[in-house]
């Protein structure tokens, strides 16, 4: 190799390093400031936050009832006092999210397609199904869910559709963006065979993608569960209103105990869901 | 009768097909040669439309099929049916619903929706099948199967739509030679035994020469050679390959299956 090109080539390595380096200085400069800022806005304040600490810890001591060990099982039904109404309202809640999912995904399935670039019947299909579902998904359930108690009065009812309709537009957009990532060759062998546009997706998509879709479906589950869980707050049905009850009138030992129960069905489906998840995942990398 | 008269598709500034006019008798096995770019897969989707012409004509028995919309587009798709490089098979469904999805331009799109054929199209399948000796895999993943049976495969689905000609693009340029002469062979005794048209883009023309009772020679979207194989002169196939006078022309040159032209060292000859 000539010396002429190795200096060359050492010139442009030197000034390509000396880019990157400015590159992170600048976006730690931004970072810093954007930090700074946000603190300042925020009030985010560290001497509020040593103060607070403690009355945490006091809240949550206060909520916790007297267990004795000799009394044990009296002392837990006293906690627990409400159990059968709780589950109740618990399986409600659970029903509540696994309705919503399934409105919301089978919503998602259909805009998918018109959402995808690759898909779309036409560019304008694209554009108010992307539309559509960005603000599904960016309006917060809680929203949603207030501005449908009002319409349809108290109950699950109203937390079903403010799920559902969040769902539609997060799987909206998951959906969209797996059918952009399919093999187009059978696509293109439908459309040559004179398939029609639904009998194309229908034969040459959707096998592709069903089982990122049902993997994404159970994450959404997991999800709406929780959701599912806080909709009661503003009178959408579930176990969330039993919690807020008792936080307004200060019965602190409910408090803890519908929390427990709570925090123990979102992780038994968590981890439910998430091993079916990874069979579904694992059998696809076998296959 | 296949016509096409001036058809021409430009992408931007460049002209994929520029003006060709060219008839194909019924029940004709037509190759069609030329080097990587030269048109040939483009002048197959003009015919099918899945490209649009951006002028002239094509006609099918009279029929204009440039104007053709719609349902009426979709069933001369049916008609013209199409097998490509890659099979263009779904991979994740059995090869028996693969072929029958042949038959769904015959269907309404609702009950096509649940995957029900009837008895007399899964006796068709069936024999489709047959005759490309596939019975036995008629119930294994289109995906598990060789390069070689996924495109009989192709071939049996075609088969399925009851097809007045078939366009093939490149049906052997992803296999090995092997493989390459069993569907090439396949394709012939079609040809012959039902008179179907086959229209047929090559790679190879050793593979040319042997199968197809006519050859047309395109380069940069034109038709530069159109005649019997036996035509096909060394001056002839210069001229289809852009190879400049003088320098030599070896037949695995024109085997080479996208590379450089000039490195014929590390050609492959296929069947
Ligand atoms: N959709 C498209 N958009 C832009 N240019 C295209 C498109 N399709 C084809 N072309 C161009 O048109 C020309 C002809 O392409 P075509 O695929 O018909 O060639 P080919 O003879 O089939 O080549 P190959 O042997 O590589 O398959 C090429 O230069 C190609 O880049
Ligand atoms: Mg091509």
């Amino acid at each position: 190799m000539p010396d002429t090109t190795l200096a060359v080539f050492e010139r442009s390595y030197a000034e390509l390093r000396r880019a990157r380096r400015a590159r992170t200085v600048l976006g730690l400069l931004l970072f810093v400031v954007l930090f700074a800022g946000s603190a300042v806005i925020g009030n985010f304040n560290p001497a509020t936050l040593v103060e607070g600490a403690p009355k945490l810890g006091e809240y949550v001591g206060r909520t916790l009832p007297k267990v004795r060990w000799d009394h044990l099982i009296e002392d837990l039904a006293y906690w627990f006092y409400g159990l059968p109404k709780w589950l109740d309202l618990m399986v409600e809640t659970i029903l509540m999210a696994y309705l919503a999912t399934l409105l919301g995904s089978a919503g998602a399935f259909m805009i998918g397609f018109f959402g995808s670039r690759n898909l779309t019947p036409a560019t304008w299909c694209y554009h108010l199904a992307r539309r559509v579902s960005e603000f599904f998904r960016t309006v917060p359930d809680l929203v949603f869910a207030l501005i449908f108690v009002f319409a349809f009065g108290l109950g699950p009812l109203p937390g079903i559709l403010a799920i559902a309709v969040h769902s539609l537009g997060a799987n909206g957009k998951l959906f969209a963006e797996a059918n952009e990532n399919i093999d187009m060759a059978p696509v293109e062998g439908l459309r040559a065979l004179g398939a029609n546009w639904v009998q194309t997706m229908r034969f040459a998509v959707v096998p592709q993608i069903l089982p990122n879709y049902a993997s994404y479906v159970l994450w959404r589950f997991e999800i709406n569960v929780r959701t599912a869980a806080v909709m009661g707050f503003v009178g959408a049905g579930g176990i969330g209103m039993e919690l807020v009850t008792a936080v307004r009138s200060l019965y602190y030992e409910d408090i803890s105990a519908i929390l427990i129960l709570i925090v123990l069905t979102v992780s038994l489906i968590d981890i439910g869901c998430e091993k079916l998840r990874h069979a579904l995942i694992g059998r696809e990398a076998l296959t | 009768m296949l016509l096409l008269e001036g058809v021409s598709r430009r992408f931007g500034n460049l002209a994929a097909v520029n003006g060709v006019s060219l008839s194909v008798e019924a029940g004709s096995f037509v190759g069609v040669i030329g080097r990587s770019g030269a048109g040939k897969s483009t002048l197959l989707r003009l015919i099918n439309r899945l490209v649009e012409p951006s002028e002239g004509r094509v006609s099918f028995h009279g029929t204009d099929v440039t104007a053709l919309q719609g349902r009426a587009l979709r069933q001369w798709r049916a008609r013209s049916a199409m097998i490509f490089q890659q099979f263009n098979l779904v991979p994740r469904l059995d090869v028996l619903t693969n072929v029958l999805i042949g038959r769904l331009s015959h269907h309404a799109t609702l009950p096509s929706l649940f995957n029900r054929f009837t008895a007399a199209e899964r006796t068709m399948a069936v024999e489709s099948l047959d005759r490309l000796d596939l019975t036995a895999h008629a119930f294994q993943r289109a995906d598990t199967l060789s390069g070689g049976q996924q495109q009989r495969v192709a071939i049996a689905r075609a088969l399925m739509q009851d097809p007045a000609i078939l366009l093939a693009d490149e049906p052997i340029a992803s296999l090995d030679p092997r493989n390459a002469a069993c569907v090439m062979d396949s394709l012939q005794s079609i040809n012959r035994e039902s008179g179907l048209t086959i229209l047929c883009n090559l790679h190879t023309l050793d593979a040319a020469r042997q199968y197809c009772d006519r050859i047309i020679g395109m380069a940069k979207g034109k038709i530069v050679f159109d005649g019997a194989p036996a035509a096909l002169t060394p001056a002839a196939t210069r001229q289809i390959y852009h190879v400049p006078d003088g320098e030599d022309l070896s037949e695995s040159i024109t085997s080479t299956i996208r590379r450089p032209v000039r490195q014929p060292e590390i050609a492959v000859a296929t069947a």
